[in-house]
């Protein structure tokens, strides 16, 4: 493959168990350097979508290429390319966060410094701290670190930050974006839609199986889902109107009650995708 | 790092990981060591074992439960450790994150039968020092009968530890492994002459028993430890080492081929 194919491409991506179809027909592509969040409700088929990727799914139908290859059949020199934090942790965690990272980062031919890596996720005073004394917080930030460590070219990120305080997802939000000015392909998947907006470049919204919206995070849902909503009252009774003008319309009410402009949110631009689709 | 290498390192991490859980220590390492110390002393009433009818001769219940004991801890540190880890693995996500890694599964399991072999011989030479200093358990001198045990107890070893991994399949949950293996191990411990003395069980017992490895592994064991006139009881009258080489062989491949076959990081829908 050459630097200008896409680090991931899915073409028509279709699973299904038994006679329910959990995917039905997705397809993208993620180019080099490129963060991509994959956004929609719970069991929409973000983290089936992210583990036929990663090799643990077989796909049913349609075509799928990771770093050139078929994520089916990838085998340990693929693995070593890429870094995979999937959504749940929950191992044993009888050793120390540095004894693990120390483990992990041998099996990869070209891996970062451990002690690099655990000042980079804010371990470093539970550097010494088995992994089953660590809050939630601090074991997820682990598994971040075991999914860096060895240097990946592309990174999947399920659901990394469930669980952080405001605090530590600002720092896990800075982490992720050393690693992107270090060119880093990330594929993303989370419930925050302001983790889209910061990290992401680009985004999909799955519903039902099926991608219904694409494209980078300013322009998802198109130019009239953006259109911004003027609300006012009078004499206590609530009006709102959606204009591409509303300085027009602000201009034309004076001096009314409770005047807002309100421009959509990725927030509410996502609820209107998924609610229009259910 | 290459495979060998990688699975040296997994061997030592495993190791140290083993003697962090309090249950493992307990329920794998230090049972053969407490069963042999409570029969030792509960039954020293009754007196020594295979006596000349005057009631002179015979050995202590300490030097005969010795071999058996060894024998269970072989398969207790084989079979009962790795099924249940690895189930507990499987179920607790270990699993799948070492299945995203570049860590070959042949490292995995290197590291597994190392983890198996360390502490496996901590645990039999503790075993052996407490009879002999304990219960002043006489050790055999001549260098055949140790050059017995080295092969019959690796032979076990690696038969115990394969079956494991076979056997880490069974259990659908982490949290149901030690439910599903611990009485498969304990019903194989009652048959084949680690609790109660193989040559007083009925025969159809005995033939039953000998269709699993414990049996030959006890077997092998007591042609190492007892009196060489005590084969006399053992069935056909003899210690039948050749029996125990190929019994032992058998379930060796047998173990070898289902964990080669059957082993999976995840269980992969379809």
């Amino acid at each position: 493959m050459t630097s200008s194919d896409p680090v991931v491409s899915v073409r028509d991506l279709r699973k299904t168990y038994g006679n329910s179809t959990a995917l039905d027909g997705v397809s993208f592509d993620i180019q080099r350097g490129e963060t991509f969040a994959l956004l929609g409700p719970n069991g929409a088929g973000k983290s089936t979508t992210i583990e036929i990727l990663e090799g643990y799914r077989d796909r049913s139908g349609g075509e799928a290429s990771v770093l050139g290859v078929d994520p089916a059949v990838g085998g340990l020199a693929w693995k070593a390319r890429l870094g995979i934090v999937l959504q749940s942790t929950g191992e044993s965690g009888n050793v120390t966060v540095r004894e693990q990272l120390t483990h992990f980062a041998k099996m990869y031919p070209n891996p970062r410094d451990v002690d690099e890596v655990i000042a980079s996720v804010g371990l470093v005073e539970k550097a010494g701290a088995r992994i089953k004394s660590l809050s939630g917080g601090q074991r997820r930030r682990v598994d971040v670190a075991l999914g860096i460590v060895g240097r990946p070219e592309l990174l999947f990120l399920d659901e990394p930050t469930t669980g952080f305080d405001p605090e530590a997802r600002r720092q896990f939000w800075e982490l992720i974006d050393s690693l992107k000015r270090e060119g880093t392909t990330i594929l993303l998947t989370t419930h925050y839609l302001d983790e889209a907006a910061h990290l992401g470049d680009r985004a999909g919204i799955i519903a039902d199986g099926r991608l219904i919206d694409i494209g980078r995070i300013d322009e998802l849902g198109g130019a009239a889902a953006r259109v911004p909503v003027v609300r006012w009252s009078v004499n206590g009774v609530a009006h709102e109107e959606r204009t591409a003008t509303p300085g027009a319309v602000v201009a034309r009410l004076g001096e009314p009650d409770n005047l807002q402009v309100i421009r959509p949110s990725l927030e509410d631009i996502y609820l209107e995708l998924v609610g229009a689709h259910a | 790092m290459n495979t060998i290498a990688l699975g040296l390192d997994r061997a030592r991490y495993e190791t140290r990981v083993y003697f962090r859980q309090g249950d493992t220590i307990f329920f794998t390492f230090l049972f053969p060591i407490v069963m042999l110390t409570i029969f030792s002393v509960a039954f020293s009433g009754l007196g020594n074992v295979g006596t000349n009818p005057d009631g002179s001769g015979g050995i202590s219940q300490a030097a005969s439960y010795l071999p058996a004991m060894i024998a269970a801890g072989i398969l207790l540190s084989g079979v009962q450790n790795l099924a249940v880890d690895i189930a507990m693995e499987r179920g607790d996500g270990t699993l799948k994150r070492l299945g995203g890694t570049p860590l070959p599964v042949v490292s995995y399991f290197i590291g597994k039968l190392g983890q198996v072999l360390v502490t496996s011989i901590a645990q039999i030479a503790l075993l052996i020092l407490i009879a002999r200093f304990a219960f002043n358990v006489e050790l055999p001198t001549d260098a055949g009968r140790w050059l017995t045990f080295a092969w019959v107890y690796l032979l076990g070893i690696m038969t115990s530890a394969v079956l494991g991994i076979a056997l880490s399949r069974i259990p659908r949950t982490g949290k149901s492994a030690t439910a599903v293996i611990i009485p498969i191990v304990l019903v194989l411990q009652f048959i084949s002459g680690v609790y109660l003395q193989f040559s007083l069980l009925p025969a159809w017992l005995q033939n039953v028993a000998s269709a699993f490895p414990l049996k030959w592994m006890a077997q092998g064991m007591r042609a190492v430890f007892l009196p060489s006139n005590f084969d006399a009881v053992e069935q056909g009258g003899t210690w039948n080492l050749p029996g125990v080489a190929i019994a032992l062989g058998i379930w060796l491949v047998v173990g070898l081929v289902a964990a080669r076959f059957t082993f999976r990081w995840i269980r992969k829908d379809s």
